[in-house]
Protein backbone atom coordinates (compact mmCIF):
# COMPACT_ATOMS: atom_id res chain seq x y z
CA UNK A 1 0.00 0.00 0.00
CA UNK A 2 1.53 3.28 -1.12
CA UNK A 3 -1.13 5.64 0.26
CA UNK A 4 -4.49 5.82 1.95
CA UNK A 5 -7.24 7.90 0.34
CA UNK A 6 -10.77 8.81 1.43
CA UNK A 7 -11.95 8.94 -2.23
CA UNK A 8 -11.78 6.84 -5.38
CA UNK A 9 -8.91 7.72 -7.70
CA UNK A 10 -10.43 7.51 -11.15
CA UNK A 11 -12.64 10.33 -12.37
CA UNK A 12 -16.37 9.65 -12.57
CA UNK A 13 -17.41 11.31 -15.79
CA UNK A 14 -21.05 10.55 -15.04
CA UNK A 15 -20.86 12.61 -11.83
CA UNK A 16 -18.65 15.28 -13.35
CA UNK A 17 -20.81 15.91 -16.43
CA UNK A 18 -24.02 15.93 -14.36
CA UNK A 19 -22.62 18.66 -12.09
CA UNK A 20 -21.22 20.58 -15.06
CA UNK A 21 -24.52 20.72 -16.94
CA UNK A 22 -26.50 21.38 -13.76
CA UNK A 23 -24.27 24.45 -13.22
CA UNK A 24 -25.32 25.58 -16.71
CA UNK A 25 -28.95 25.40 -15.63
CA UNK A 26 -29.99 22.10 -17.23
CA UNK A 27 -32.43 20.56 -14.80
CA UNK A 28 -32.68 17.15 -16.45
CA UNK A 29 -29.40 15.24 -16.23
CA UNK A 30 -28.30 13.09 -19.16
CA UNK A 31 -29.20 9.47 -18.51
CA UNK A 32 -26.38 7.07 -19.36
CA UNK A 33 -26.87 3.56 -20.70
CA UNK A 34 -26.97 0.95 -17.96
CA UNK A 35 -27.33 -2.81 -18.32
CA UNK A 36 -27.41 -5.48 -15.66
CA UNK A 37 -26.06 -8.06 -18.08
CA UNK A 38 -23.40 -7.99 -20.79
CA UNK A 39 -23.23 -10.21 -23.90
CA UNK A 40 -20.07 -12.24 -24.45
CA UNK A 41 -18.64 -14.05 -27.46
CA UNK A 42 -15.46 -16.07 -26.93
CA UNK A 43 -12.76 -15.93 -29.58
CA UNK A 44 -13.48 -18.73 -32.06
CA UNK A 45 -9.96 -19.29 -33.36
CA UNK A 46 -6.43 -18.24 -32.43
CA UNK A 47 -5.74 -14.53 -32.83
CA UNK A 48 -2.97 -15.38 -35.27
CA UNK A 49 -5.74 -16.56 -37.63
CA UNK A 50 -8.04 -13.57 -37.00
CA UNK A 51 -8.52 -10.40 -38.97
CA UNK A 52 -8.84 -7.59 -36.44
CA UNK A 53 -10.79 -4.37 -36.98
CA UNK A 54 -10.78 -1.03 -35.23
CA UNK A 55 -13.67 1.33 -34.39
CA UNK A 56 -13.13 4.95 -33.33
CA UNK A 57 -15.33 7.77 -32.04
CA UNK A 58 -13.19 10.32 -33.90
CA UNK A 59 -14.49 11.94 -37.09
CA UNK A 60 -12.88 11.89 -40.50
CA UNK A 61 -10.99 14.97 -41.61
CA UNK A 62 -12.66 16.79 -44.48
CA UNK A 63 -12.79 20.30 -45.88
CA UNK A 64 -15.94 21.22 -43.98
CA UNK A 65 -14.63 19.99 -40.65
CA UNK A 66 -11.32 21.69 -41.16
CA UNK A 67 -12.75 24.99 -42.39
CA UNK A 68 -15.47 25.46 -39.80
CA UNK A 69 -14.04 23.57 -36.86
CA UNK A 70 -17.20 21.51 -36.68
CA UNK A 71 -19.31 19.12 -38.70
CA UNK A 72 -22.94 19.60 -39.64
CA UNK A 73 -23.65 15.92 -39.24
CA UNK A 74 -21.95 13.15 -37.38
CA UNK A 75 -22.07 10.40 -39.96
CA UNK A 76 -20.79 6.87 -39.75
CA UNK A 77 -17.97 6.03 -42.09
CA UNK A 78 -15.54 3.29 -43.12
CA UNK A 79 -12.14 4.35 -44.45
CA UNK A 80 -9.02 2.61 -45.75
CA UNK A 81 -6.78 1.53 -42.87
CA UNK A 82 -3.61 1.47 -44.95
CA UNK A 83 -2.01 3.94 -45.04
CA UNK A 84 -3.26 5.03 -41.61
CA UNK A 85 -4.63 8.60 -41.58
CA UNK A 86 -2.23 11.26 -40.36
CA UNK A 87 -5.00 13.32 -38.77
CA UNK A 88 -8.53 12.82 -37.52
CA UNK A 89 -11.21 15.36 -36.59
CA UNK A 90 -11.74 15.48 -32.83
CA UNK A 91 -12.41 19.16 -32.10
CA UNK A 92 -16.14 18.71 -31.57
CA UNK A 93 -15.83 15.70 -29.27
CA UNK A 94 -15.79 15.50 -25.50
CA UNK A 95 -12.19 15.01 -24.31
CA UNK A 96 -9.74 16.84 -22.07
CA UNK A 97 -8.46 19.62 -24.32
CA UNK A 98 -6.72 21.31 -21.39
CA UNK A 99 -4.55 18.33 -20.45
CA UNK A 100 -3.65 16.67 -23.74
CA UNK A 101 -3.96 16.72 -27.54
CA UNK A 102 -4.91 14.34 -30.35
CA UNK A 103 -2.09 15.18 -32.80
CA UNK A 104 -0.80 11.61 -32.70
CA UNK A 105 -3.59 9.54 -34.23
CA UNK A 106 -2.15 6.30 -32.81
CA UNK A 107 -2.86 7.57 -29.29
CA UNK A 108 -6.57 6.95 -29.96
CA UNK A 109 -6.71 5.07 -33.29
CA UNK A 110 -3.73 2.69 -33.16
CA UNK A 111 -3.76 1.42 -36.77
CA UNK A 112 0.04 1.52 -37.00
CA UNK A 113 0.44 -0.43 -33.75
CA UNK A 114 -2.08 -2.99 -34.97
CA UNK A 115 -0.23 -3.29 -38.30
CA UNK A 116 2.96 -4.04 -36.34
CA UNK A 117 1.17 -6.89 -34.56
CA UNK A 118 0.05 -8.20 -37.97
CA UNK A 119 3.64 -7.97 -39.28
CA UNK A 120 4.76 -9.98 -36.24
CA UNK A 121 1.99 -12.59 -36.87
CA UNK A 122 0.35 -11.93 -33.49
CA UNK A 123 -2.83 -11.38 -35.52
CA UNK A 124 -3.57 -12.63 -39.03
CA UNK A 125 -4.23 -9.17 -40.50
CA UNK A 126 -5.72 -5.73 -39.93
CA UNK A 127 -9.11 -5.14 -41.54
CA UNK A 128 -8.66 -3.16 -44.80
CA UNK A 129 -11.03 -0.53 -43.40
CA UNK A 130 -11.48 1.07 -40.01
CA UNK A 131 -14.86 2.29 -38.84
CA UNK A 132 -16.02 5.61 -37.41
CA UNK A 133 -18.90 6.09 -34.99
CA UNK A 134 -18.68 9.75 -33.93
CA UNK A 135 -20.22 10.02 -30.46
CA UNK A 136 -23.97 10.48 -30.61
CA UNK A 137 -25.89 11.28 -27.46
CA UNK A 138 -28.93 9.52 -28.87
CA UNK A 139 -28.67 5.96 -27.60
CA UNK A 140 -31.54 4.99 -29.92
CA UNK A 141 -29.60 6.09 -33.01
CA UNK A 142 -26.46 4.32 -31.79
CA UNK A 143 -28.28 1.04 -31.16
CA UNK A 144 -30.71 1.01 -34.06
CA UNK A 145 -28.74 2.72 -36.83
CA UNK A 146 -25.01 2.77 -36.06
CA UNK A 147 -24.37 -0.61 -34.45
CA UNK A 148 -26.09 -2.69 -37.20
CA UNK A 149 -24.14 -0.79 -39.87
CA UNK A 150 -20.81 -1.47 -38.13
CA UNK A 151 -21.77 -5.16 -37.91
CA UNK A 152 -22.56 -5.16 -41.64
CA UNK A 153 -19.16 -3.61 -42.51
CA UNK A 154 -17.48 -6.01 -40.13
CA UNK A 155 -19.00 -8.99 -41.98
CA UNK A 156 -18.16 -7.53 -45.41
CA UNK A 157 -14.52 -7.21 -44.34
CA UNK A 158 -14.29 -10.63 -42.65
CA UNK A 159 -13.43 -9.14 -39.24
CA UNK A 160 -13.04 -11.86 -36.59
CA UNK A 161 -12.44 -9.58 -33.59
CA UNK A 162 -12.93 -5.86 -33.01
CA UNK A 163 -11.11 -3.26 -30.95
CA UNK A 164 -13.23 -0.19 -30.09
CA UNK A 165 -11.40 2.89 -28.92
CA UNK A 166 -13.43 5.63 -27.23
CA UNK A 167 -11.88 9.12 -27.11
CA UNK B 1 -19.24 3.08 -28.35
CA UNK B 2 -20.07 0.53 -25.63
CA UNK B 3 -23.50 0.03 -27.21
CA UNK B 4 -21.82 -0.83 -30.53
CA UNK B 5 -19.53 -3.32 -28.75
CA UNK B 6 -22.54 -4.97 -27.13
CA UNK B 7 -24.30 -5.28 -30.51
CA UNK B 8 -21.23 -6.93 -32.07
CA UNK B 9 -20.96 -9.37 -29.14
CA UNK B 10 -24.67 -10.22 -29.43
CA UNK B 11 -24.03 -11.09 -33.06
CA UNK B 12 -20.99 -13.29 -32.59
CA UNK B 13 -18.09 -10.83 -32.92
CA UNK B 14 -15.67 -10.76 -29.95
CA UNK B 15 -14.78 -7.22 -28.89
CA UNK B 16 -12.57 -5.25 -26.56
CA UNK B 17 -13.19 -1.59 -25.64
CA UNK B 18 -10.21 0.69 -24.92
CA UNK B 19 -11.04 3.77 -22.90
CA UNK B 20 -10.40 6.14 -20.02
CA UNK B 21 -13.98 6.81 -18.85
CA UNK B 22 -14.25 3.82 -16.58
CA UNK B 23 -17.66 4.51 -15.08
CA UNK B 24 -19.39 5.17 -18.41
CA UNK B 25 -18.14 1.91 -19.99
CA UNK B 26 -18.75 -0.24 -16.92
CA UNK B 27 -22.25 1.14 -16.33
CA UNK B 28 -23.14 0.25 -19.91
CA UNK B 29 -21.61 -3.21 -19.50
CA UNK B 30 -19.23 -4.63 -22.12
CA UNK B 31 -17.53 -7.97 -22.62
CA UNK B 32 -13.89 -6.82 -22.29
CA UNK B 33 -12.48 -3.42 -21.30
CA UNK B 34 -8.90 -2.12 -21.21
CA UNK B 35 -8.90 0.88 -18.88
CA UNK B 36 -6.05 3.39 -18.92
CA UNK B 37 -6.34 6.03 -16.20
CA UNK B 38 -5.50 9.04 -18.38
CA UNK B 39 -7.30 12.28 -19.20
CA UNK B 40 -9.85 11.67 -21.97
CA UNK B 41 -8.27 11.77 -25.43
CA UNK B 42 -5.49 9.16 -25.50
CA UNK B 43 -6.99 5.80 -24.48
CA UNK B 44 -4.37 3.89 -26.51
CA UNK B 45 -1.30 5.53 -24.97
CA UNK B 46 0.41 8.90 -24.68
CA UNK B 47 0.98 10.83 -27.92
CA UNK B 48 4.22 9.77 -29.66
CA UNK B 49 4.95 7.05 -27.08
CA UNK B 50 4.95 4.06 -29.43
CA UNK B 51 6.15 1.61 -26.78
CA UNK B 52 3.27 2.48 -24.49
CA UNK B 53 0.78 2.31 -27.38
CA UNK B 54 2.14 -1.11 -28.37
CA UNK B 55 1.75 -2.32 -24.80
CA UNK B 56 -1.84 -1.10 -24.49
CA UNK B 57 -2.87 -2.61 -27.84
CA UNK B 58 -1.06 -5.82 -26.81
CA UNK B 59 -3.08 -5.88 -23.58
CA UNK B 60 -6.28 -5.59 -25.62
CA UNK B 61 -5.21 -8.52 -27.83
CA UNK B 62 -4.33 -10.63 -24.77
CA UNK B 63 -7.70 -9.84 -23.25
CA UNK B 64 -9.49 -10.98 -26.42
CA UNK B 65 -7.88 -14.38 -25.95
CA UNK B 66 -7.97 -14.76 -22.21
CA UNK B 67 -11.22 -13.28 -20.89
CA UNK B 68 -13.64 -16.08 -20.07
CA UNK B 69 -16.62 -14.00 -18.95
CA UNK B 70 -18.16 -10.57 -19.68
CA UNK B 71 -17.38 -7.36 -17.77
CA UNK B 72 -13.70 -8.27 -17.61
CA UNK B 73 -11.82 -5.00 -16.98
CA UNK B 74 -8.04 -4.81 -17.10
CA UNK B 75 -6.30 -1.63 -15.95
CA UNK B 76 -2.99 -0.84 -17.66
CA UNK B 77 -0.09 0.14 -15.36
CA UNK B 78 0.56 3.56 -16.90
CA UNK B 79 0.38 6.89 -15.07
CA UNK B 80 -0.15 10.27 -16.75
CA UNK B 81 2.60 11.94 -14.72
CA UNK B 82 0.55 14.36 -12.65
CA UNK B 83 -2.93 14.34 -11.18
CA UNK B 84 -3.93 17.95 -11.87
CA UNK B 85 -6.22 17.00 -14.74
CA UNK B 86 -8.41 14.93 -12.42
CA UNK B 87 -9.83 17.97 -10.62
CA UNK B 88 -9.46 20.50 -13.41
CA UNK B 89 -11.64 18.81 -16.04
CA UNK B 90 -15.22 20.23 -16.07
CA UNK B 91 -14.63 21.59 -12.59
CA UNK B 92 -17.46 23.63 -11.10
CA UNK B 93 -16.64 25.87 -8.14
CA UNK B 94 -17.39 29.35 -6.81
CA UNK B 95 -14.97 30.94 -9.28
CA UNK B 96 -16.88 29.82 -12.39
CA UNK B 97 -20.42 29.01 -11.20
CA UNK B 98 -21.94 32.31 -12.36
CA UNK B 99 -20.14 32.21 -15.68
CA UNK B 100 -21.47 28.68 -16.34
CA UNK B 101 -25.01 29.78 -15.49
CA UNK B 102 -24.74 32.67 -17.99
CA UNK B 103 -23.26 30.38 -20.62
CA UNK B 104 -26.13 27.92 -20.22
CA UNK B 105 -28.73 30.68 -20.51
CA UNK B 106 -27.07 32.06 -23.61
CA UNK B 107 -26.97 28.62 -25.25
CA UNK B 108 -30.65 27.97 -24.53
CA UNK B 109 -31.53 31.38 -25.95
CA UNK B 110 -29.61 30.62 -29.18
CA UNK B 111 -31.18 27.19 -29.44
CA UNK B 112 -34.69 28.61 -28.95
CA UNK B 113 -34.05 31.20 -31.68
CA UNK B 114 -32.73 28.57 -34.07
CA UNK B 115 -35.81 26.44 -33.41
CA UNK B 116 -38.09 29.39 -34.08
CA UNK B 117 -36.25 30.06 -37.33
CA UNK B 118 -36.72 26.46 -38.44
CA UNK B 119 -40.45 26.60 -37.73
CA UNK B 120 -40.87 29.67 -39.93
CA UNK B 121 -38.85 28.08 -42.73
CA UNK B 122 -41.02 24.97 -42.55
CA UNK B 123 -44.18 27.09 -42.86
CA UNK B 124 -45.38 26.50 -39.31
CA UNK B 125 -46.23 29.12 -36.77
Amino acid sequence: MDQRRPYRSFVSYIDRSREYYAAQGYSQPYTWAHHDDAPFTPLKKPLSECRVGLVTTAGKMDAEAEGQGRRKTRELYALAANPAPMRMFTADLFWDKGATHTDDVDSFLPLNRLAEYAAGSRIESVSPRFYGVPTDYSQGRTSLRDAPKILEWCREDGVGAMLLSAL
Amino acid sequence: MSLVARHLEENGVPTVVLGSARDIVEECGVARFVFTDFPLGNPCGKPWDTEMQRSIVGTALNLLERAWMPRTTVQTPFRWGNDEWRDAFMRVDDSNREAFAREGEERRRRQAEAKKGNRYRNGKS
